[in-house]
């Protein structure tokens, strides 16, 4: 390396790009979340700080325990059945290739589109319930999507179905990575079928969860669309999420103070969970 | 003889659930599909599962060229071009960057390497509506506003986390002895990055060129915001499509709209499917 | 020599036109059949005088995401020529200093005289016109299918709000859905502006709805309002959660269900259904709320543009004011010239009666901003009573605690 500054040199751009318009961006929502904003930033201080405002409000703490709701069941759902079609894919079958562009499809989909079309599909007039109702079956109920307490699970079968077939992909690329001799020596200790799975290959599939992790992570985060689509944030306020509330409140009802404030909080959310998990993987990959 | 009794019927099952997946995973675009070659009048008495009584290809010529989007009666033909204008340069920045980063970060020992990937991966929890504002100043003063050329830099921005998060993971695990003879062959700097790293990373190219393609074409909100007239992207189009407030719904065409708009991205997955979980293998999630 | 020809005829052909092309941008949310049509004509107006119409158009919900993507232009210094916008928004960007000054065109065609003083509240800011009214809507209106209340004995359209329930229980023992009703925020919020004034009349709409008093928004007539709601609700079908407008008035059209509390947009479902007025459906004022009238009026907003760009700007403030653009585009849009002086000839029977309607509430002073559609209250009161509105008719609030609601929501 004749230049030593050149690698500092390369990175540059991105960290002043990245510096700029993500840190520096987040540090002006900071300041305004401490302001009077309304319909657009004012730089004057509010009299009362509007967080505090932020947690009396019903549909804040609905957003948030949403959240909680909507992610674990998520970012758990999608692991677990993106590992479980990477398994059966990875059996050696007969049409592989189309199996896998079947699950990974809906990737390419915007929110935009897979919340209106699981809409349609999930709605008992026209949708699941009546289809089955004119198969002979009248009493079926299947009304989720219109019920206050329901309506969250199906923006997370939506979800699921969006992003696991991603995850499939991040395993199996994981799965067929698994070094063959620790797995050779295995059979021969007489490890077979399910059992191989569960003590040998998934503990070495660590850095596929961590991609997969992240991946979901930043899909959860980026919800609106779906929730929108799907549901309008319905019945009711029912399925608001923290994107939905930042949303509403920075451009819909003109309190862009509010808005910042929540998206702040929901920034320390996903930092309190990501930071750390990221760090675990970061450190494994130095010291490799 | 159990055994291979056993054997088959665990074939059977695997088949079995597999083939409910995909059942499962094929319905919302069956139901896109089968819907919009339906007149309307069937949409509206009949079920979504149902097959066509009359099939009819007018609402894919409406969405293509003759469905009201504003003003005019234009279809959804003549945004392609602004989107792929736009997305086309996006992912060619973001490729660059994205592997001279992890190039970088990699094969040279630079203080506190891991601190800056962190930082750069962290840059993609950043939810979007906080960019809105502060960026649309940021590209009025750059004199960018309502241009292709400021979405390309915004969507550029926005995908230098990911980037650097598929290449660097990659080059992590690229064989060391190859760098290091090539440096002792006196490779300097760029030299090593366009004739050794680069060639060799086609899979790790192929996952960042189908994640970027994937959320570049996808976006509404930036497309919507940091556009003008001339230079508003497939998306917008789509939304004027599919949400208007008032006026009959015509919902094949929107089914119709929707999926020619998601046409490209659905190529290039199904297209680059074998690529993209080689790229995954050899990249992102080796140790 | 042939070079300097060729040179000659380049800088000729380059040199400025005879006289320069004037644009304007539109940022707007008018995206389907009916009213883009009718939007046509404004543009075809326009080009008529040389003006060239560039369409931003951004769909979606009442212009959510087209007032999201318009912070962003006036952000980045490259606003649109004209805005649509609502109410308050108007009154918002005004203070931003966003907008433009339209007096000397107003003065020439006379505004203030010809435009209701209810809607000049939201055209003005500080005494300048900053924005041209398109039309003027309306939301305390019912619209039934005469065939299904034939069908269920109701012989006399109701006059009051407990004839009108005793009118939807007669159609739901009948077999028929009572109530067409989509479940979204704004249009239970809509049918929410109609009820309040059959229980409280103009004055106390005005009290709770524009002047945000407290006594008002915490009294027994509000708690009676939502009761009224909650009477409602028993006529609505388990399956309105989220439902489109349209597709409520859907069921009105083809006879599933009796009557839809709509604002008069609806009205374009079912002219565009091929239903006459009178014959196949009726629209009357929700029964309580004759006389009165709730309205939302869709103006351009006109934003500070450069002196170049100004005298297209006001092509098009005067274009839009025109009253055979005004006849021709409400005509369409199921609503009522934003002027009293355009005739009633091209409107439908409920046009007519709509125009009537309005001059008669303009004259007596109970022409009132709808609280639902932004015209009573600004964004951030709205959306804190549509929570509240929305929660009670799910069911998650009773009426008392509504009210209590209704109270917080206004601070």
């Amino acid at each position: 390396m004749k230049n030593r500054w050149l690698p500092a040199l390369t990175i540059t751009p991105s960290l002043v790009l990245v510096g700029a318009c993500v840190y520096g961006f987040i540090a002006f929502t900071i300041y305004l979340s401490f302001t009077t904003s309304t319909l657009m930033p004012q730089f004057e201080l509010a009299q009362e700080i509007p967080y505090y405002r932020l947690f009396r409000l019903s549909t804040f703490a609905l957003s948030a325990k949403n959240l909680c709701l909507f992610s674990g069941l998520y970012i758990g759902l999608s692991l677990l059945l993106g590992m479980l079609m990477a398994i059966l894919i990875d059996q050696k079958i007969r049409g592989e290739t189309p199996f896998r562009s079947i699950f990974l499809y809906p990737m390419a989909l915007s929110f935009i589109v897979t919340g209106t079309a699981w809409k349609w599909i999930l709605d008992p007039s026209i949708g699941f319930e009546r289809t089955v109702h004119l198969m002979g079956f009248p009493d079926f109920v299947f009304d989720w999507i219109k019920d206050g307490d329901m309506a969250i699970y199906c923006v997370v079968i939506a979800a699921v179905w969006q992003t696991s077939g991603f995850v499939m992909a991040l395993f199996l690329a994981g799965l067929r990575g698994v070094d063959t001799e620790v797995m050779n020596a295995a059979r021969v200790d007489g490890a077979k079928g399910w059992d191989m799975y569960w003590r040998i290959v998934i503990p070495q599939l660590g850095p596929s969860f961590i991609s997969s992790f992240v991946i979901l992570a930043h899909m959860a985060i980026k919800s609106y669309d779906l929730v929108i689509a799907l549901t309008g944030g319905g019945p009711g306020r029912a399925t608001w999420l923290p994107s939905v509330f930042v949303y509403q409140y920075t451009f819909t009802r003109n309190e862009m103070a509010l808005g910042a404030a929540s998206a702040v909080l929901m920034l320390v959310a996903v930092s309190i969970v990501v930071i750390p998990y990221v760090r675990s993987e970061l450190r494994d990959k130095t010291q490799a | 003889m159990n055994r291979s009794a056993n054997d088959r019927l665990q074939r059977v099952l695997l088949y079995a659930v597999l083939g409910f997946l995909a059942l499962v995973f094929l319905l919302p675009i069956y139901v896109m599909v089968v819907n919009s070659i339906k007149p309307l009048e069937e949409i509206r008495g009949g079920n979504l599962i149902s097959l066509p009584l009359n099939a009819t290809i007018e609402p894919w010529l409406q969405a293509w060229s003759k469905a009201q989007i504003g003003v005019q009666p234009t279809g959804l033909r003549p945004y392609f071009m602004n989107s792929f204008l736009m997305v086309i340069p996006a992912v060619l920045f973001s490729t660059l960057i994205g592997s001279l980063n992890g190039y970088v970060l990699t094969q040279f020992k630079m203080r506190g390497a891991t601190l800056i990937f962190g930082a750069l991966l962290f840059s993609v929890f950043i939810p979007f509506q906080i960019v809105l504002i502060p960026m649309a100043k940021l590209l009025g003063e750059l004199g960018l506003a309502g241009t292709v050329k400021g979405l390309i830099l915004v969507h550029t921005v926005y995908g230098i986390g990911f980037g650097t998060l598929f290449f660097r993971n990659f080059y992590t695990a690229f064989p060391h002895e190859l760098v290091k003879s090539a440096r002792m062959d006196g490779a300097g700097f760029f030299v090593l990055y366009w004739r050794l790293l680069l060639p060799n990373s086609l899979p790790i190219i192929v996952v960042n060129v189908i994640w970027q393609f994937t959320n570049i074409w996808n976006d509404f909100l930036f497309g919507a915001s940091f556009s003008d007239f001339s230079s508003y992207p497939l998306t917008v189009a789509l939304n004027n499509l599919v949400s208007s407030s008032t006026g009959v719904k015509e919902y094949n065409v929107h089914f119709a709209g929707a999926f020619i708009a998601a046409l490209p991205t659905l190529v290039v997955y199904v297209v680059s499917g074998k690529y993209f979980v080689r790229g995954l293998m050899a990249g992102s999630v080796k140790g | 020599m042939k070079r300097t020809i060729i040179a000659g005829l380049v800088s000729v052909a380059l040199a400025a036109p005879a006289f320069a092309e004037e644009s304007v941008e539109v940022l707007h949310w008018w995206t389907s059949g009916g009213e883009a049509a009718a939007l046509g004509v404004l543009k075809k107006d326009l080009e008529g005088q040389g003006v060239k119409w560039n369409d931003m158009p951004v769909a979606g919900g009442g212009g959510e995401a087209a007032m999201t993507a318009l912070r962003a232009r006036v952000t980045a210094g490259n606003p649109p020529t004209a805005v649509q916008m609502l109410g308050f928004d108007i009154q918002d960007w005004a203070k931003q200093g966003a907008l433009g000054d339209l007096n000397a065109l107003a003065q020439k065609e006379n505004w203030d005289k010809t435009v209701p003083l209810a809607l000049q509240q939201f055209s003005k800011y500080q005494g300048k016109w900053v924005a041209a009214p398109v039309n003027i809507h309306s939301t305390n209106w019912v619209w039934a299918n005469k065939a299904v209340l034939d069908k269920a004995g109701v012989t006399t359209m109701p006059t009051d709000f407990d004839g009108f329930l005793a009118a939807l229980d007669k159609v739901q023992k009948a077999g028929f859905i009572g109530l067409a009703h989509g479940g979204q925020a704004w249009q239970e919020a809509t049918m929410f502006d109609g009820v309040v004034l059959a229980t409280g009349g103009v004055d106390f709409y005005r009290k709770a709805f524009i002047n945000k008093d407290k006594a008002a928004l915490g009294s027994d007539t509000m708690k009676k309002s939502f009761d009224r709601m909650a009477a409602l609700r028993k006529y609505v079908d388990k399956d309105f959660s989220n439902r489109d407008w349209n597709l409520a008035s859907a069921m009105v059209i083809e006879g599933k269900a009796g009557f839809q509390i709509m604002g008069d947009w609806a009205k374009g479902e079912f002219l565009n259904a091929k239903k006459v007025p009178g014959k196949d459906f009726l629209c009357f004022r929700v029964p309580g709320s004759q006389g009165m009238v709730s309205f939302n009026a869709d103006q351009f907003g006109m934003f500070k543009v450069g002196a170049g760009a100004q005298a297209a700007q006001t092509k098009l403030a005067s274009a839009i004011m025109n009253p055979s653009f005004q006849s021709a585009f409400n005509v369409v849009k199921g609503s009522v010239p934003a002027r009293t002086d355009v005739s009633d000839k091209a409107f439908d029977d409920c046009g007519k009666k709509g125009m009537k309607d309005l001059a008669e509430a303009n004259s007596k002073g109970t022409l009132v901003g709808s609280m639902a559609h932004g015209h009573a209250v600004p964004a951030s009161v709205k959306n804190g009573f549509y929570d509240v509105i929305t929660q009670h008719f799910n069911g998650k609030l009773d009426s008392a605690a509504a009210v209590k609601a209704m109270v917080a929501a206004a601070e």
